[in-house]
């Protein structure tokens, strides 16, 4: 599994109710569902993804995240997901209100775009960066958006939620090994990985 | 649904299968219909395949489409070469499979299929009902299905499972009685007609009734309304395809010739194909059962029956788990239509999974052959079977 499933798997309470946006074949949901017992609900816009995951026994949707989230009652689930999925969300705010409305937290993880190699190569080079974390060239990247963890902390106090834990990774995209980064996480990680939210008890 | 199935190699399969009948309000209580008439006696032809354990907690009902008939799986004869409508599905080591489920099929009633309907002998005149017989809904025919499952000694189906007309019993069934659903897998359906496939209906139904043959119902002596029928079968499998499914079949193709007759032969493959459905299928169906069954269809109408016009309201009373399919290329029950049911379901918090399916073949897809319905089907039922054995709860 991916190392930053693997920390939000940590973070993750036993017997809790989760809800994965872009759960992909459900290689998380599985995990937590087998190891820590949870209910999960997983929501993943392709087909072939999304009908993997269902026919591995997993309660999935298949559909757009942006309107399937709509549909759940408020705080129904304990924990709402959003791996690798942040830097290509159109309108964060009112996604991760969403996600903070139908859960009574949420785990968000993106690639920090301000990491060390990145810099390097903008400055040396004078190109957009092209990494392992954001393998692709400006004319075929999915990604709409770039994102310092700096820049992301900013965003969560100028909306007023809360953070409730934080973590920097230095790992690259399919990664399963990698680890934690606390001195200089701007610079050092390539990845945030934030818990948004009521604080924990 | 069609007959494509005809011709495809299912597989293993649960070999001899036998038709019996079920028969309750032979005396006293018959069936009280949503219409507020009664029905007596109600016959109901059944098949069943697997076993059903000691637990009696491995049954699966399977709810056939509007023209179907409980011949789901398995063949009657060793030497019948018509296999049942749904073997690719049902059998042994299948996505339904017998060596775990207990599965059970029976015709509708309304039906023409060895269940009571309109060809069946009126006790109050010694004479088929014809249209003295009464309009019966979706709920009545779940209702039978329901006495039928008491009779069977099962206090609570692993799941029930069925597309298009079969869908609606689903939803019927898992909306009626909650608590004898496990999980409910409705497919290619919808809560309600649109106005589009209640009008696809009327032609097929005034197709019929144009027949001078049909004699108001009553041609059970006088020789029956045939080319009326095969002319609803031609529209109604019409709806069945896809545009792109009749492109990729028919084309504009010329059946056996080379150039135009000019004249009104069946000049088009399409036009000789839709015939030779049409003549078929009034050689084992019953033109008054055909009425009534697309009527039912067209009134059911689960957010009002069970929700006072919300659909959400209607799924609150639903406990059961579900796994709602629909296909691309379905233009008679188009994804928009699953997608609002499943929408009120999480609404509700119910445990719900869904899947567009992308297949060219319109509404029919979900009776051919397709690994990712396989798969998904297989897959589902394997989680249901852990978890209503364990009885596990539901909700998210």
């Amino acid at each position: 599994m991916r190392f930053d499933l693997q920390v939000i798997a940590s973070w993750i309470e036993p017997e809790a109710k989760v809800l994965d946006l872009g759960c992909r074949t459900g290689t998380l949901l599985t995990y937590l569902t087998q190891e820590k017992s949870i209910k999960g609900t997983g929501i993943e816009i392709d087909e072939v993804a999304a009908g993997e995951a269902i026919s591995k026994g997993l309660s999935v949707i298949h559909g757009d995240i942006y309107e399937e989230i709509e549909d759940y009652p408020d705080n129904v689930f304990d924990y709402v997901i959003l791996s690798q999925t942040l830097q290509q969300v159109y309108d964060p705010e009112k996604l991760i209100r969403e996600m903070l409305r139908v859960g009574k937290r949420c785990i968000v993880t993106f690639p920090n775009f301000t990491h060390l190699k990145n810099r390097f190569q903008m400055f040396f080079t004078g190109r957009a960066p092209v990494s392992k974390e954001l393998p692709y060239e400006w004319f075929n990247t999915p990604n709409i958006r770039v994102i310092p963890i700096i820049d992301f902390r900013r965003f969560c106090a100028g909306l007023n939620i809360p953070i409730v834990r934080e973590v920097g990774l230095l790992t690259h995209h399919h990664d399963t090994k990698g680890r934690v980064i606390r001195f200089l996480p701007n610079l050092l990680a390539t990845f945030g990985v934030f818990m948004l939210g009521q604080a924990e008890e | 649904m069609s007959e494509l199935t005809d011709i495809i190699d299912t597989g293993p399969s649960v070999g001899q299968v036998k038709k019996r009948t079920f028969t309750f309000g032979k005396t006293g209580e018959g069936l009280m219909l949503d219409s507020g008439r009664t029905l007596a006696p109600v016959s109901l032809a059944y098949e069943t395949c697997g076993t059903l354990n000691e637990a009696k907690n491995n049954a699966i009902l399977i709810c056939h489409a509007l023209t179907g008939d409980s011949h789901v799986a398995g063949v009657y004869e060793e030497d019948d070469p018509k296999l049942g409508w749904w073997d690719i599905m049902v059998g042994p080591g299948k996505p339904i499979d017998t060596d775990k489920y207990f599965v059970i099929c029976s015709n509708v009633i309304g039906g023409c299929m060895g269940s009571t309907g309109p060809l069946s002998r009126n006790p109050a005149k010694d004479h088929p009902y014809g249209t003295d017989f009464p309009v019966v809904t979706i709920g009545d025919m779940v209702s039978c299905q329901r006495r039928l499952i008491d009779y069977l000694g099962i206090d609570k189906l692993q799941a029930v499972i069925g597309g298009s007309v079969g869908g609606m019993q689903v939803l019927e069934w898992s909306v009626r009685y909650p608590d004898r659903v496990c999980a409910a897998m409705p497919l290619a359906t919808t809560t309600k007609h649109s106005a589009q496939a209640i009008a696809f209906n009327e032609v097929a139904r005034q197709a019929i009734m144009a027949d001078p043959k049909w004699s108001k119902g009553d041609y059970y002596e006088t020789g029956r309304p045939e080319h009326g029928l095969a002319v609803a079968r031609m529209v109604g499998h019409i709806t069945y395809l896809s545009d792109e499914s009749m492109r990729h079949k028919f084309d504009r193709k010329l059946q056996d010739r080379g150039e135009f007759s000019f004249d009104f032969e069946a000049d088009f493959q399409v036009e000789s194909y839709l015939r030779y459905q049409g003549n078929k299928f009034v050689d084992r169906f019953d033109a008054n059962s055909f009425l009534y069954l697309t009527k039912a269809a067209d009134y059911f109408n689960l957010e009002n029956q069970y929700g006072d016009g919300s659909l959400v309201a209607a799924f609150s009373r639903a406990k059961c788990r579900y796994l709602v399919l629909s296909f691309t290329s379905d233009w008679l029950y188009p994804t928009y239509q699953s997608k609002a049911m499943v929408k009120a379901m999480k609404k509700n918090g119910l445990d719900v999974s869904f899947c567009e399916i992308e297949a060219p073949w319109g509404h029919d897809a979900f009776l051919l052959p397709n690994e990712r319905l396989s798969a998904l089907i297989g897959g589902f039922l394997d989680r249901v079977h852990t978890e209503c054995v364990c009885g596990e709860c539901h909700a998210i």
